[in-house]
């Protein structure tokens, strides 16, 4: 009989080894899929995981895992901060939305101005503050009607879709554009476009995400709200009478990941996307929570994973072309890698023990638990 | 120009695939589980519903199998929460981006594809009746069935000794425990329960209210459903309630919409998204179950 004993403390092992499981698994089953579908798995999962790489063509993929990754990085760790402390803001993909047209707003008052240096800066202040604001309304109405900002957060995002289209069909509609639904083409005025190295994949959104992990690593290292997010994500009491103020962190967590998703959304529009479309948003927002969760909310974590996830993106492309296979199965890839992460994560927190209940030398799948923070 | 006989029947057409999620998910809630996967269940039960309901040739397999569906899907939200601990905002997360892509998945070959249509029951002389007739007696089974749902939850949660019980694991799961009630067996119970009523509303989303397949097509309703049982404060006739007003909502703005009113589409599609949140800034008198979202550990 095998039960489950909780640990003292989470192992610190198992902590980075369950990512790393979780993918490996996520291949496994995933290969399985792919058999399912009558693709040949070991093919598949090269296609997806070692094709964008090592390839052949790889010289062209590996810019895009900086285009893919970057907005996933941007707003995961933006996630990361409310995850921690036991808030949960799911509605990601709206606050990118936000960031999007905000940004885009800002550059497309001041059109055809040639003054970068003002216009630029001004649409990445638009853009944090278009997302900033979209989150700052379930993180009010949580505060002041203790509204579920979870239900919230997620509803904002179909008000944002719909916002997106009006947005993309009227106001930011191309004057120029005969008709067609669609804002400028913000990537090709040379105001506003955030490439810096096209050909590279590097634009500023790349540089602004590497920040954001540097800047996010100091602040819960080295920071008090960084010590007050962890406190309140481990024991809201002990928070309180640390002189914690839960209302105050709601809104700086919530604050923090809408600046960075519209932050995000930002770049996107002014680089790889170029323009306000009606289907500009594709699930970033969402993916960015797997993204959060497989590196462990940790700064550094959220950069591999990102890397991982972005892969995801790109190899699933290029199975979709040479290997025909249906673009949502990358979806439930994704949604699989999740799940993984979730049932290996029992082993952090807790021990397998097997006979009954005496406490006979039992396999210990981890040496000796550390402190984890 | 809008008949209100019409509009109500539409009312209760509109509303029938929230109520039904929202009647599961507050039995899961009430056994003290937050299962966020409702919008993945249904959507599962979307596309199991349609294509078993093109392979057998009537919407009743459709339901069926929608129903199996969700509770499946729904059973590795309870391997991974009640088994493996896992926390439940994350796991039910995962439930709803995982349900997505596999619906999507399944569905590639069902799109475009009108669904066998589910009769509208016909009482002869009592359906004519003036403005209640088509009301009371003229819908299709599934919003009777529905109704039948919501009324026989009330009388199980509340006059039952199993009902009692669910409840008791809820509020709280020690205390349950003590008592010697196996409290991961209920709510695996409550969770397949909730799964299977997810699959069915979304089954009515693809078989009835559309009536075929297209992706990402239950738009929200899912999350919605979570709202109302916030609403309900838990309480199966006040979810009813919830879940026909908000079914008002969506056709309101549908007639405005096929009236041409000078406002864009898109602010009128937003309007039940921002009544449901309007919805929870009022509404958050209710208690929630003592237990709800916990991880329950028998360390004992």
């Amino acid at each position: 009989m095998i039960a489950l004993e909780r640990r003292p403390q989470a192992s610190t092992a198992w902590t980075w080894a369950a990512p790393l499981m979780a993918v490996v698994l996520t291949m496994i089953f995933g290969g399985l899929l792919f058999a399912a579908l009558g693709k040949d798995p070991l093919v598949a999962i090269r296609t997806i995981f070692w094709d964008p790489l090592f390839g052949e063509f790889a010289s062209f993929y590996r810019p895009q895992l900086l285009v893919k990754g970057a907005p996933l990085v941007l707003i995961a760790i933006g996630l990361s901060f409310g995850f921690r402390a036991g808030i949960w803001n799911i509605g990601a993909e709206g606050q990118y939305i936000l960031g999007a047209i905000c940004g885009a707003a800002v550059g497309l008052a001041l059109y055809p101005s040639e003054a970068r240096w003002l216009i630029f800066p001004l649409m990445i202040a638009g853009g944090a503050l278009g997302g900033f604001l979209w989150a700052m309304i379930p993180g009010l109405l949580k505060v002041r009607f203790n509204a579920n900002e979870i239900l919230v957060s997620l509803m904002l995002v179909y008000v944002a879709e719909q916002l997106l289209a009006a947005m993309a069909l009227g106001a930011l509609k191309n004057p120029e554009g005969m008709g067609f639904p669609g804002s400028r083409n913000l990537a090709q005025w040379d105001s506003s476009v955030s490439w810096i190295d096209r050909s590279a994949g590097l634009h500023w959104g790349v540089l602004f995400a590497l920040g954001a992990v540097v800047a996010a690593y100091a602040l819960m290292a080295r920071h008090v709200l960084g010590f007050q997010i962890r406190l309140t994500g481990q024991s809201p009491r002990a928070a309180a009478f640390a002189g914690v103020r839960p209302n105050r962190l709601i809104l700086v967590c919530l604050g923090l990941a809408g600046a960075l998703a519209g932050l995000a959304g930002m770049f996107e529009v002014t680089g790889p996307a170029g323009q306000i479309t009606i289907d500009f948003n594709v699930g970033y927002g969402f993916t960015a929570i797997i993204v959060a969760f497989l590196g462990r909310l940790h700064p550094v974590g959220i950069l591999l994973a990102g890397g991982i996830m972005a892969l995801t993106y790109i190899g699933g492309e290029i199975a979709q072309n040479q290997l025909g296979t249906p673009a949502a199965a990358i979806q439930v890839f994704q949604g699989m890698l999740l799940f993984f992460l979730l049932a290996v994560d029992v082993l952090t927190h807790y021990r397998l023990r097997l006979g009954r209940k005496a406490p006979a030398p039992a396999p210990r799948p981890a040496p000796a638990p550390e402190a984890a923070e | 120009m809008i008949d209100p006989a019409l509009l109500i029947a539409s009312l209760m057409v509109a509303s029938t695939p929230i109520l039904l999620a929202a009647i599961g998910e507050l039995v899961v809630e009430r056994s003290g589980v937050l299962n966020l996967g409702v919008e993945g269940m249904m959507i599962t039960g979307a596309i199991c519903g349609i294509a078993a309901a093109l392979w057998a040739e009537t919407p009743w397999a459709g339901f069926l199998a929608a129903a199996v569906g969700g509770a499946l899907l729904s059973l590795l939200f309870a391997l991974l929460t009640q088994v493996l601990m896992s926390n439940q905002v994350a796991t039910g997360l995962a439930l709803t981006l995982f349900g997505l892509g596999l619906s999507a998945l399944i569905g590639q070959s069902y799109s475009q594809i009108r669904a066998p249509s589910l009769q509208r029951i016909d009482l002869g002389a009592l359906t004519d009746l003036p403005v209640v007739g088509r009301l009371l007696f003229g819908q299709d089974p599934m919003v009777y069935i529905s109704l039948l749902i919501v009324a026989g939850t009330w009388a199980f949660l509340r006059f039952s000794r199993a009902g009692l019980i669910l409840r008791a694991v809820g509020e709280n799961h020690d205390a349950a425990h003590a008592l010697g009630y196996n409290v991961r067996l209920v709510r695996t119970c409550a969770i397949a329960f909730g799964g299977a009523c997810a699959g069915l509303g979304g089954a009515y989303l693809s078989l009835v209210r559309v009536p075929q397949w297209t992706d990402g097509m239950t738009a929200g309703a899912g999350w919605i459903a979570l709202a109302i049982v916030v609403f309900a404060s838990w309480r199966p006739w006040r979810l009813l309630l919830g879940a026909y007003l908000f079914g008002g909502v969506t056709v309101l703005q549908l007639n405005l919409q096929a009236g041409g009113f000078a406002i864009p589409v898109q602010y009128l599609s937003m309007s039940p998204y921002i009544v449901t949140i309007l919805v929870l800034v009022v509404m958050n008198a209710g208690r929630a179950p003592g237990s709800l979202g916990r991880t329950f550990h028998a360390s004992h």
